[in-house]
């Protein structure tokens, strides 16, 4: 089994406060990890860090190619969903907006989309690249029933096709997740 | 990637407001002749200066919007996890943004010159004077949008970082508009060169010191 994700005693300290230390998260492929805790604790933070976006204060992370869904849409606004989501060049953009269910929505301007909406755009970014690590951070939020479905079944999918899910999120992501409390 | 970043610059730069830094480059050049009086021969001696600092307010309008939108939507972090160099990210803004603001001010510089009462030959050496200084002007806008990307107040604080850094353009553009004959031309574009070679780096790093 190929190992996707290895950080060793990983510290991070940010704004003056210890988030965590002494962190150890790994991930081999077709794991999936589900990150709880209390707000604050570090959840999105161990995200970011995992992503490369921030830097630990004491040890090291390694990675394979990671995709990231997190709070920041980061899509052209005036553009059509379809277009601003093809600037991304995910090879699988087609496959994803169908498993997603956006078709219907590719003319639609990303600035008109709703909360979930806008969260299964995100999460259709990831989908549609061809990185075998997810970092999903609070992926639940904003979706409805249909949504969190078709993210459960996308989820399984690529977890047999050899991929591995970081996810932090305070609701239950489902069956055969790993869970790493933290701020304990 | 780089291609489609440029590209995507240039759409951004020209679904904002692209015509705004070119009617205040204008309006700069408009309010000259108003503020030192109709004299001729003072307005020809001092217009290509004129025409330089109204580039220079003109570059300040569109800082704003250069950098913070993309860094607050994650567009910025996306481009990392793309595996794209913030570096690489800066030179792309750089190019994007120099193509919807150099042309622009070039072409309203010819009925610039006419308001600060150039003839063609002055005309002349000021277009190529602002050719090459436009592209310094687009990377320090970029550089300074980028350190200044997330702060209150950026707007006015992007102001007081800009002039001073671009002072030494400023002094070599403005005398290569009024004489042929000097190497200032040269300096300005060494100038420019130095400028337009450092700013991505600077941008870069200012990009990662920013993240949270």
């Amino acid at each position: 089994m190929s190992r996707l994700l290895k950080g060793e005693r990983l510290a991070l300290v940010r704004g003056g406060r210890l988030l965590f230390e002494d962190l150890d998260v790994e991930l081999d492929a077709g794991e999936a990890l589900h990150l709880t805790g209390p707000n604050g604790c570090g959840k999105s933070s161990l995200i970011r860090l995992v992503a490369g976006l921030l830097r630990p204060n004491a040890g090291r992370v390694e990675r394979a190619d990671a995709a990231l869904a997190d709070d920041s849409i980061a899509l052209d606004r005036e553009l059509p969903l379809g277009r601003a989501l093809a600037f991304w060049k995910g090879p699988r953009l087609v496959e994803a907006m169908s498993t997603l269910d956006l078709d219907r929505l590719a003319h639609v301007p990303v600035r008109l989309l709703s909360t979930g909406q806008a969260r299964r755009a995100r999460l259709a970014r990831v989908m549609a690249s061809t990185a075998p690590l997810w970092l999903l951070d609070e992926p639940l939020n904003g979706l409805d029933r249909d949504g969190v479905q078709r993210l459960a079944s996308a989820v399984a999918a690529h977890r047999s096709g050899g991929g591995a899910i970081l996810a932090a999120s305070h609701m239950p992501l489902g069956d055969g997740w790993r869970t790493l409390e933290m701020g304990q | 990637m780089t291609g489609a970043l440029i590209a995507r610059e240039v759409r951004r730069g020209l679904h904002g407001s692209a015509w705004l830094p070119v009617a205040f480059f204008l309006l700069v050049a408009t309010i000259v002749p108003f503020a030192v009086g109709p004299d001729a021969r003072l307005l020809a001696r001092i217009g290509g200066g004129a025409l330089w600092i109204a580039a220079l307010t003109a570059a300040l309008l569109p800082i704003e919007r250069l950098i913070e939108p993309d860094r607050a939507d994650g567009v910025l972090d996306q481009l990392a996890m793309a595996g794209i160099a913030e570096e690489a990210s800066s030179a792309a803004k750089i190019a994007g943004h120099w193509l919807t603001f150099g042309p622009m001010l070039l072409i309203a510089a010819v009925p610039g010159s006419f308001l600060v009462g150039l003839d063609s030959a002055a005309l002349v050496r000021s277009l190529t004077s602002l050719a090459i200084g436009t592209p310094a002007l687009a990377a320090l806008a970029v550089a300074v949008a980028a350190l200044t990307a997330g702060l209150p107040r950026a707007g006015s604080l992007a102001g007081l970082l800009l002039m001073p850094l671009a002072v030494p353009l400023v002094i070599f553009g403005a005398a290569a508009t009024g004489d042929g004959e000097s190497s200032a031309l040269m300096l300005e574009a060494a100038v420019a060169l130095l400028t337009i070679a450092g700013a991505p780096f600077v941008a870069g790093a200012a990009i990662r010191a920013a993240r949270t």
